[in-house]
C-alpha cells in the first residue's frame, strides 16, 4: 500500500477514535462509539500489515496473539471491583511498549553520522522516559490496589531529593543525546532511571489518590505514544496519542478540582502522612456520643421512608455489596419509596468507579445521581445510607478549617432528615481523619460488614 | 515532502489533537469517567502499529528483533485488554430492565 493510502486509512481511524470518545457524552451510545473505535483499530493494524516493505509478518502476527490473548482473557476475568488495577495494567504495557519503540529506533538508525537528527532524538528521548515512567508507575499502581504491596503511602527522608536528583540524571542523559551523543548506552540508562523514578514515584502515593495517578498515567501513556509518532513520523500515532493525552490531562486536573487539591499535592503530598498528624487538630470536633442501631431499626426507617439516597464509596466495592444494595433499593421501591444514588466524583479508586459498579448490578443509570444534582436533594430526603464512604461526607472539608480535608467538595448528607452510615467499626478513613457526621444526633451507625449489613436489612424490609 | 515541512506539518495536527482532545472530553459525563480512562487506554493502544513496524520494517539482527517482538506483545495486550474492558462497562449502563415498568409513578407513596 503506498504512502498516500496509507495515510487516508490513517484518517479514517483517527476519525473513528474521535466519534468514539465524542459518543462517550451519553450512556445510551457510549458502547456503539467503542465498537466503532475498535473498527479503527482493526483498519490501522490491517493498513500497517499492508504497508510496502514490511516484513516479519509471522512473528507481529505471533506477538498479536500472545498480547491479545493475554489481553481478551484477563480483561474478561476481571472483577468489576478489580477495574482499577487492570486500567493500570493494560497502561502500563502501552507506556512499555512506546519505550521499547524508541530503544529499537535509535538502535536501528544510531550507526549513520550525524543522527539523530534534533526532533527525532527530542521524540525518542520524550518516548523513553514517558513510556518508562508510565509503565513503572502503572505497574506499582496496579500492585497497590492489587494489595501485592501496601496501599498506605510509603516515605522516607530524603524522598523528594532523591526523586529530583534521579529525574534530573534522566534529563541530562536526554540532553545528551539530542545534543548529537551518538551512544546508545544512554537512552537505555534513562529508559532504567525513568522507571526506577516511576516506582519512587508512584509508592508514596496513597490509594484514595489512586484515580488521580491512575488518570496522569493514561496520559503519559498517551503522550508517549505521541511522541513515537514523531520518531516514526506517522500521524496516526500522533493524533490518538495525543488526544489521549489532552483528556488524560484534563480528566487528571477535574479529578483534582473534585477533592479541591492541585494535582502537585496529590502526587508530592504523601497525602496519608501529613494528614495523620493534621488529624489529631480535626479530632477536636468530634468526641460526642455515637448512636448504634440494629438492622431491625434501619429497616423501619428505610421502609416508612418518602425517599432514600444511596451514598456509595470504596467500602461498597471491597465487601463487593453492590447487588444487595439494588436489591434493597428494588424492595424499597416495590414499597414506594424514591430511591437514588448519589456519587461522589472521587468515590472509589478511580473517577466513576461507583458508577460503573452499580451499572453492574442493574441499578439503571438515570438514578446514579452526581454530586451538583445530588446536593440539592439532601434537605428533601428522609435517609442517607452511607456504604463504606467516609471522607467524601465528612462536613468537616465545610467547617473545619484544621481538617487536611477542608474545602474539598462533599456530598452534604447531613442535610438529610437522617443518616444511616454501614461501617466496619469506628476506625477512621483511609487517612485517619475524624468525621463527625459519625457523631451528628442525626446519624445512626450500622456496625458491620457492609454486604452482611445490607443482607440483614433486606431481610428486615422483607419482614415489615 | 522535506524532513522540516514534515515536521511543522507534524506539529500542526499535534497542537490541533490538543484541543480536540480537550473539547471532546469535556463532554463526557462523570458517571462515564472510567469507561472513558479505560477507553482512552485503549486508544493508545495505537503504539501497536508503532511496534509493526520497528518489528516489521527492515532487518536489523535479533537485537531490534527482540525489542520489536516484546512491544508487539505489550502493545497488543493494551489494544485487546482496552477494547474489552470497556466493552464489558458499558454494557453493563441501561436505562431500565426491559421486565420491570417503565415508570413507578405509586399513588400511596409513603403509607406502605
Amino acid at each position: 500500500m503506498g504512502y498516500n493510502l496509507t495515510n487516508l486509512a490513517y484518517l479514517v481511524t483517527i476519525m473513528t477514535f474521535i466519534l468514539a470518545l465524542r459518543f462517550l457524552s451519553s450512556p445510551a451510545h457510549a458502547r456503539r462509539g467503542n465498537q466503532i473505535g475498535a473498527v479503527g483499530m482493526l483498519i490501522a493494524i490491517a493498513v500497517t500489515f499492508a504497508k510496502s516493505g514490511l516484513t516479519s509478518y509471522w512473528e507481529i502476527a505471533l506477538g498479536m496473539l500472545a498480547g491479545g490473548g493475554f489481553g481478551a482473557v484477563a480483561a474478561r476475568k476481571v472483577k468489576m471491583t478489580a477495574m482499577p488495577q487492570m486500567v493500570a495494567l493494560f497502561n502500563g504495557v502501552g507506556g512499555g511498549a512506546a519505550a521499547l519503540i524508541s530503544l529499537a529506533e535509535l538502535h536501528r538508525i544510531l550507526p549513520a553520522p550525524g543522527t539523530p537528527k534534533v526532533d527525532i532524538g527530542l521524540a525518542i528521548v520524550l518516548s523513553a522516559l514517558i513510556g518508562s515512567i508510565s509503565f513503572a508507575g502503572s505497574m506499582i499502581a496496579f500492585a497497590k490496589l492489587q494489595e501485592l504491596i501496601g496501599g498506605r503511602p510509603i516515605t522516607y527522608a530524603g524522598q523528594q531529593f532523591v526523586n529530583a536528583a534521579l529525574f534530573l540524571g534522566c534529563v541530562a542523559a536526554g540532553l545528551a543525546l539530542v545534543a548529537g551523543v551518538q551512544q546508545e548506552w544512554l537512552l537505555w540508562a534513562l529508559a532504567g532511571g525513568a522507571a526506577l523514578f516511576g516506582i519512587l514515584f508512584v509508592l508514596p502515593i496513597g490509594g484514595a489518590d489512586m484515580p488521580v495517578v491512575i488518570s496522569l498515567l493514561n496520559a503519559f501513556t498517551g503522550l508517549a505514544a505521541a511522541a513515537t509518532g514523531f520518531e516514526l513520523q506517522n500521524n496516526v500515532l500522533i493524533v490518538s496519542g495525543m488526544l489521549v493525552g489532552a483528556s488524560g490531562t484534563l480528566l487528571t486536573m477535574k479529578m483534582g478540582q473534585a477533592m479541591n487539591r492541585s494535582i502537585t499535592n496529590v502526587l508530592f503530598g504523601a497525602f496519608g502522612k501529613v494528614t495523620a498528624e493534621a488529624a489529631a487538630v480535626a479530632s477536636g470536633a468530634g468526641g460526642g456520643t455515637v448512636r448504634s442501631a440494629n438492622a431491625e431499626d434501619v429497616a423501619v426507617m428505610l421502609a416508612y421512608a418518602r425517599k432514600v439516597v444511596f451514598v456509595p464509596g470504596y467500602g461498597l466495592a471491597v465487601a463487593q455489596a453492590q447487588h444487595d444494595v439494588r436489591a434493597l433499593a428494588d424492595i424499597l421501591e416495590a414499597k414506594g419509596v424514591e430511591v437514588t444514588y448519589a456519587i461522589h466524583p472521587v468515590a472509589g479508586r478511580m473517577p466513576g468507579h461507583m458508577n460503573v459498579l452499580l451499572a453492574e448490578a442493574n441499578v439503571p443509570y438515570p438514578q446514579l445521581i452526581e454530586m451538583d444534582d445530588a446536593n440539592p436533594e439532601f434537605a428533601r430526603t428522609d435517609v442517607v445510607v452511607v456504604v463504606g464512604a467516609n471522607d467524601v461526607v465528612n462536613p468537616d472539608a465545610r467547617a473545619n478549617k484544621g481538617s487536611p480535608i477542608y474545602g474539598m467538595p462533599i456530598l452534604n448528607v447531613d442535610e438529610a432528615q437522617a443518616v444511616v452510615v454501614l461501617k466496619r467499626s469506628m476506625n477512621p478513613g483511609f487517612a485517619g481523619i475524624e468525621n463527625p457526621l459519625f457523631y451528628n444526633p442525626k446519624t445512626v451507625m450500622l456496625f458491620g460488614d457492609a454486604k452482611a449489613s445490607i443482607v440483614e436489612l433486606i431481610q428486615d424490609v422483607k419482614a415489615l | 515532502m522535506s524532513h522540516n515541512t514534515l515536521l511543522v506539518f507534524e506539529v500542526t495536527i499535534l497542537v490541533l489533537a490538543i484541543f480536540l482532545g480537550f473539547e471532546v472530553i469535556s463532554k463526557v459525563p462523570a458517571m462515564l469517567h472510567t469507561p472513558l480512562m479505560s477507553g482512552t487506554n485503549a486508544i493508545h493502544g495505537i503504539v501497536i502499529v508503532g511496534a509493526m513496524l520497528v518489528l516489521g520494517l527492515g532487518h536489523k539482527g535479533p537485537f531490534t528483533w527482540v525489542i520489536g517482538f516484546i512491544a508487539v506483545v505489550l502493545a497488543s495486550a493494551n489494544v485487546v485488554g482496552g477494547f474489552v474492558v470497556t466493552d464489558r462497562m458499558l454494557e453493563m449502563f441501561k436505562k431500565r430492565e426491559p421486565a420491570k415498568p417503565v415508570d413507578a409513578s405509586q399513588n400511596g407513596k409513603g403509607d406502605v
